[in-house]
């Protein structure tokens, strides 16, 4: 590497014929070799005799990134070089240092303003869909997310998903974080759907129970009248109990109690044990 | 030069219908000037400051539609500070002064208040298609105006508006005697809309073609919308978000179904992505699909929707179709000519999830490509060069590379050769967006080759005044030029200042012009306006010459400075 790394791309004083060769970040020089390659002599002929160079252009767009190779130097005292973008890129470009001036907003290293060039209405998309379709361990975001997340909500304290159960127009939602077993979930379905479901049965009792509430059970092993299912993060429906707990947490969207006298009606998704879950 | 009455002259004069054209007619001679100006009704002013609205009054008294454009384009990506310019109100308020009966009125990137809405409503009898582009600066109040007052309106087109929503009543606010309705778009409202007011508005208008719902019209009142309006040609789709396995689901399949003219479909503001069965019996027949705004479909649901659009032409989508997914495309989507894809991380590390490789795919298998818009994670001068030998019908390719100053990958060159081989081959080529790692060669070839280019946009490329002088020398019908983060300084801005005079608008931020450079601009052309946008404080006290600029915006003008500038813009 030459010094400092301060070839200045931006340079203004007339030294233009002198591009010069420099190493880049990987330690490849290149000279006319390389672009042999590429020739395609669109130039007209006998012009700039000076061939394609390549500069060292260290991108800092993605320092918090997982490129290992874009490591990017310490930041230049000379201010007209535009070829190194650190963070504070737009104000290291010009002659005298600028205070921040209220277009830029980040002092984080991050992205550039205005870029890329897309409009506002575009930008907030990408975290909206993240927190909604992936699992609660997404992608860390520099973004601050404005906007809720479909279910389920996934960081922070619980991960609630949406639970319908047939025969009941209303839904529940539960928090997975709070059972560590399918058991725990199928005992947490029975207390949340019992009373609803006696109160479908009998509209009109509004005074003592006039019929007795009946235990949802057998959710999980396919004996019981109604049978758990979920959907997955691919879209797909799937039964419960297939893997394991922490597995299913991950990939969850939502719950369904189905009857099980159904479950052939519909299409159930990769389900490799057929309909039944054996103990 | 007459050798016919003005009668014939304009009868002839009617079959001419570009603004280009009718301006040339209108310089033969002066009674052709005389009979173009009074048989005129549309007017396209591609920049508001350009020209007055009471000069406009005075030339065109038969003046129907007009266009109006307010803020540089770079204000789409917050480089303009709020408060710059572009209000409306004063058109409207002098048109509605005059005797001008306004029918059409189509703003873009201006800034329109309720007031003005509800000026225009009430001063122009028989109005009938307003479309806002990008703006912003009102409220549902003002579209209540609209709605309430222009008994004869037909089109009512909000796209990618900041508007304030107050939710809801604007809609309730057409009259039951309003059934001339073509097309609604209000896909960009962020609030609640009352749907019963929706369903009877659609139901009262027979000639409703043009249908784009927001977020908040949920699937069922879609559902019903449908059952009303089999005619529509184009819909949005707001949410769609459903149980697959619910009547509402059954009932749209049906609906949809009976919908047989629908040729363009968007939205899907909200989607749940394994529903997307039911839009199959349509798609066959789309012309364009917008699904940019709909992140939750990819993948296979996304590849198999498309496999069934064999007559697309025009397709935007999110970068998640990945180069697989554009794959599918290039075999399926012949006909296509015009692609859009949006990223849909764009702060993201990295993930982009298209490459220089989806994009030959496209170019290999849909010859009559013309019109891209391309963010992507990389790009090769090889893809370039294949696409330019595949593609020699480009008007608009717009590249860009999240990286700005990313190089070729495989070889760590810049990207000049590629672009250049767009430039030679596209011999139509009117609109240019570059990005990537580029020197003064690209603008080389941009000068040498790019004979039709109107507009070109440049972002962190070049090493010296070059490659600024390469453009300005070479591009003859250059129109619009906008630059940021370029080494561009006083001697290339100044070195053929009438150049700009054959321009609309010159755009440079983060440049290295000087305060000096850009007051020479101002005093030899007394014809252009020349701004400065400059926000830090420091500026306001150090007037030295020498001082970079950091926004200069200068643009032709007939009508002189402007008067509704505001402190932080300097008119030299």
């Amino acid at each position: 590497m030459e010094s400092g790394c301060s070839k200045k791309l931006l340079d203004l004083i007339p030294q233009e014929k002198k591009w010069g060769f420099i190493e880049n970040q990987n330690g490849i020089s290149h000279g006319s070799s390389e672009e042999k390659k590429l020739e395609l002599k669109l130039g007209p002929p006998g012009e700039e005799d000076e061939p394609l160079v390549s500069f060292g252009y260290f991108s800092s767009m993605k320092s918090n990134a997982k490129q290992a190779h874009n490591k990017f130097p310490p930041p230049l005292e000379d201010h007209r070089g535009g070829a190194v973008l650190t963070a504070s890129w737009a104000k290291n470009h010009h002659h005298q240092p600028k205070p921040p001036s209220c277009s830029q907003k980040r002092t984080a290293p991050g992205p550039v303003v205005g870029w890329p060039p897309i409009r506002s209405f575009r930008k907030n998309l990408a975290t909206t869909s993240k927190l909604a379709s992936e699992s609660p361990t997404s992608l860390p975001h520099k973004v601050a997310n404005e906007r809720k997340p479909a279910a389920p909500e996934p960081r922070g304290k619980g991960l609630f998903v949406k639970i319908n159960m047939d025969g009941v127009p209303i839904g529940r939602k539960v928090d997975l974080k709070a059972y560590d077993s399918y058991e725990k979930l199928s005992t947490a379905v029975d207390e949340l759907f019992r009373g609803l479901l006696a109160a479908q049965r009998d509209p009109s009792a509004d005074g003592p129970k006039q019929e007795e509430e009946k235990a949802i059970t057998g959710v999980l092993d396919g004996n019981g009248e109604y049978t758990l299912v979920y959907e997955d993060n691919e879209g797909d429906r799937m039964l419960v109990g297939d893997v394991p707990w922490h597995m299913f947490v991950s990939t969850v969207k939502r719950l369904r109690v189905l009857k099980s006298s159904e479950l052939s009606v519909i299409n159930l998704g990769s389900s490799k044990k057929g309909k039944m879950v054996q103990n | 030069m007459n050798y016919f009455p003005d009668e014939v002259l304009e009868h002839v004069f009617d079959f001419i219908t570009s603004h280009k054209d009718r301006n040339s007619v209108s310089l033969v001679c002066k009674s052709w000037y005389k009979i173009e100006r009074y048989s005129r009704q549309r007017v396209f002013i591609g920049n508001c400051y350009s020209i007055s609205p009471e000069r406009l009054i005075a030339r065109f008294p038969g003046l129907k539609s007009l266009t109006l454009k307010g803020k540089p384009h770079f204000a789409d990506f917050n480089l303009v500070p709020h408060d710059w310019g572009g209000f409306v109100y004063p058109w409207i308020k002098a048109l509605a002064k005059s005797r001008i009966g306004l029918e059409e009125l189509r703003l873009k990137r201006m800034v329109v208040s309720d007031e003005s809405l509800e000026l225009l409503s009430k001063s122009f009898v028989n109005f009938k298609s307003l479309v806002l582009v990008s703006c912003e600066g009102f409220t549902t109040d003002g579209l209540a105006a609209i709605a309430a007052n222009c008994r004869f309106i037909r089109e009512l087109d909000l796209q990618e508006n900041e508007v304030d929503d107050h939710r809801g009543h604007w809609l309730s606010c057409f009259p039951e005697s309003c059934t001339s309705l073509i097309s609604l778009n209000f896909a960009c409202l962020r609030g609640e809309v009352n749907l019963g007011a929706l369903e009877r508005l659609v139901s009262r208008s027979p000639n409703l073609k043009s249908l784009r719902l927001n977020r908040a019209v949920p699937l069922d009142t879609l559902q019903k919308l449908l059952m009303l309006a089999p005619q529509l040609v184009d819909l949005g789709i707001g949410s769609y978000v459903h149980d697959p396995f619910s009547e509402a689901y059954n009932k749209l399949k049906i609906a949809i179904q009976r919908c047989k003219s629908i040729r363009s479909l968007s939205g899907f503001l909200e989607v749940a992505p394994h529903c997307m069965s039911a839009i199959y019996p349509i798609c066959g027949n789309l012309t364009f699909l917008n699904l940019s705004y709909a992140p939750g479909l990819h993948g296979n649901k996304l590849m198999k929707l498309i496999q069934h659009c064999r007559k697309l032409q025009r397709l935007w989508i999110l970068d998640c179709i990945g180069d697989k997914g554009l794959g599918v495309v290039a075999l399926t989507c012949k006909e296509l000519q015009e692609l859009r894809v949006f990223p849909s991380d764009p702060f993201g590390a990295g993930n982009a999830a298209v490459t220089e490789e989806g994009l030959v795919l496209v170019s290999a298998g849909c010859p009559k490509l013309n019109s891209l818009l391309y963010f992507c994670q990389q790009m090769t001068n090889a893809a370039l060069i294949t696409v330019a030998k595949n593609c020699p019908n480009f008007i608009r390719f717009r590249l860009c590379i999240l990286d700005p100053i990313k190089p070729d990958p495989v070889t760590n060159q810049p990207l000049d050769e590629g672009f250049g081989a767009i430039v030679q081959s596209c011999k139509g080529l009117k609109r240019l967006s570059l990005s990537g790692l580029l020197t003064d060669q690209v603008f080389l070839y941009i000068g040498m080759y790019a004979e039709q280019l109107k507009m070109l946009s440049i972002a962190f490329a070049a090493n010296s005044d070059k490659g600024m002088l390469y453009v300005l020398n070479g591009c003859k019908k250059l129109r619009k030029l906008e630059i940021r983060d370029c080494p561009f300084g006083d001697a290339a801005l100044l070195e053929d200042v009438g150049k700009y005079e054959t321009m609309r608008s010159l755009w440079m931020s983060s440049c290295e012009v000087t305060l000096g450079g850009c007051k020479s601009v101002a005093e030899k052309m007394p014809s252009l306006n020349v701004e400065i946008i400059n926000e830090s404080e420091q500026m306001e006290f150090n007037l030295d010459d020498k001082q970079k600029v950091d926004k200069l915006y200068l643009y032709r003008t007939l009508v002189g400075h402007r008067k509704d500038a505001p402190e932080y813009v300097w008119i030299l």
